[in-house]
């Protein structure tokens, strides 16, 4: 993805942080999983048997992104990115810690949340951007703008389960890039539709991340689109916070991981 | 999506509710989707939702009424008995039975999006009290048929439903917390309902009851809150004040319970779901 994304120019030292993630730890109860009836709960709670295993998918993670950055998340499969992401857009809530956010967040992550295949696009446009938070006001108003960038204009009264997957993520798509949000979180394995329709998203996130207010959240296991695209890198590794700072020398290590 | 756009009123940049304004769209949203699935693919449609309490009434009336002769004449009209009665105990069923799996059903939703998690249990207990709205087509005809007047006193039935839709909330909320955690309840709520269904004088007087259960209907919030419904329409009478305070009661302390224990686990529902 993304051959047309540059850096943004860095922001001054003194622009405002936007996302604060200080000493931020994630810890599952591998154990407690496993109780999913009241008469096991018991019986193991009167054996003084519900002690959990912990696993910590996050441990002691901290940094700071300010307003106008483009920052990357790099770190190998099940490094624990996707769950620091998960923190940032509010979805799960750290075990210790506090990661603090200013603004509004466009997550670009999992699109098309709450889409229910019985109902029409139409329908789905509403429920999907009440759940994003959007205003009513604002789905009426730019209602044509975001069936024109899916270019589906003649299939809004059609159930969603009569569409292609690819018909599906453009709605998705169209509607999460509608807004023009201060925190843009960008997974790389996102890639919609055909070739055409990608170029169209490409260009639609360059557009935002061109303007300077935008800060840029780009996670990714590809690093050269990191180093295409990002100012500062923080490199997590199997929970663990191994690095952070300026592309280039996080990205210099990163690559000797392999060697 | 073009420069030009975003002259129009509301910029791209302030698309969003304040975070605390959010709510309101969503419910509404989640409850006109819920309609929509409900009648999809259905003849009658909305109809159904007349229709049903309707035909469960002669159901009922045919079975309690002719055959085990619970149709006793201090009751008023039983027909009008049966419908207000039922129809208020399955708004709180459907309402609780619905809200208590909401949060399991809204699983894929709050692994994705940062939503307030409330918003699912209140949701399927304002769809069931939009159902219930429609019933009320159904009670009003079945009083024009059978010729039993309306009087000034069913201005007070609002007060009845609103507690018992806070009641409802409050036992979605404790209902959808503990149905995370543990399963059974789901299994076990049915059965409940069972039990709280005979236990209720739905079909039968009040005065059939031994005098035990006559002292403890007055603690089955089901019976004060039929009871003043029925009060206010079918007997036309102004319920006591103390029959004023228990509606009351039981919904602020259904929602004081529910809502301490939702608030204080709903962070670990997202492990659990």
């Amino acid at each position: 993805m993304a051959n047309i994304l540059k850096r943004p120019p860095i922001p001054p030292e003194d622009a405002e942080t936007v996302i604060d993630v200080d000493d931020v730890s994630m810890i599952f109860n591998i154990a407690s999983e496993q109780f999913n009836s009241l008469k096991e709960y018991f019986i193991a709670a009167m054996r003084h048997e519900l002690k959990f295993k912990e696993f910590r998918a996050l441990n002691h993670i901290s940094f700071k992104v300010k307003r106008g950055e483009a920052f990357g998340l790099v770190g190998t499969n099940g490094s624990g990115k996707s769950t620091m992401l998960k923190i940032i857009a509010g979805v799960l809530e750290a075990s210790e810690g506090t990661c603090t956010v200013r603004g509004t967040i466009a997550p670009l992550i999992e699109l098309g949340a709450g889409f229910d295949m019985e109902l029409t696009a139409k329908e789905n446009i509403y429920l999907n951007g009440a759940l994003l938070g959007y205003r009513k006001e604002f789905i009426d108003e730019h209602f044509q703008d975001i069936v024109d960038f899916a270019e589906l204009q003649n299939f809004m009264e059609m159930p969603l389960k009569n569409y292609s997957s690819g018909m599906v993520a453009r709605i998705a798509f169209a509607i999460a890039t509608i807004t023009e949000p201060d925190i843009l979180i960008v997974d790389e394995t996102l890639s919609v539709g055909d070739f055409l329709f990608q170029q169209k998203c490409e260009r639609r996130i360059k557009e935002l991340v061109d303007s300077d207010d935008v800060t840029v959240l780009l996670v990714s296991h590809n690093i050269d689109q990191v180093e295409r695209l990002c100012d500062r890198v923080c490199w997590i590794e199997k929970g663990q916070e191994r690095m952070v700072g300026p592309t280039d020398e996080v990205c210099a290590a990163y690559k000797n991981l392999g060697k | 999506m073009n420069a030009e756009k975003n002259a129009a009123t509301i910029s791209a940049k302030d698309a969003w509710y304040p975070p605390a304004k959010r709510d309101r769209f969503i419910l509404k949203q989640l409850v006109s989707k819920d309609f929509k699935l409900k009648y999809r693919r259905s003849a009658l449609g909305v109809v159904w939702s007349v229709l049903n309490p309707l035909l469960m009434m002669l159901v009922m009336a045919a079975v309690f009424g002719s055959f085990m002769r619970y149709n006793d004449p201090s009751l008023g009209n039983y027909a009008v008995y049966l419908i207000l009665g039922n129809t208020a105990f399955q708004l709180m069923s459907d309402a609780t039975s619905q809200g208590m799996n909401s949060i399991i059903w809204a699983s894929s939703l709050l692994k994705k999006v940062k939503i307030n998690r409330y918003v699912f249990p209140v949701q399927k207990v304002l769809f069931a009290v939009v159902n219930y709205g429609f019933s009320l087509i159904a009670i009003a005809l079945v009083m024009v048929v059978e010729r039993v007047p309306l009087t000034w006193t069913a201005i007070l039935m609002p007060y009845a439903l609103a507690t018992l839709m806070v009641f409802c909330i409050g036992l979605s909320l404790l209902l959808s917390a503990a149905a995370v955690f543990f399963r059974d309840v789901i299994h076990l709520w049915s059965v409940v309902l069972t039990a709280w269904t005979y236990a209720t004088p739905l079909f039968y007087p009040f005065k059939i009851l031994p005098h035990w259960m006559q002292v403890a209907e007055h603690f089955n919030p089901m019976y004060i809150y039929i009871t003043y419904i029925r009060d206010v329409v079918l007997y036309h009478t102004v319920p006591s004040v103390n029959m004023h305070i228990a509606c009351l009661g039981f919904a602020v302390v259904a929602l004081a319970i529910g809502y301490a224990v939702f608030h204080r686990h709903e962070h670990k529902f997202i492990l659990y779901i």
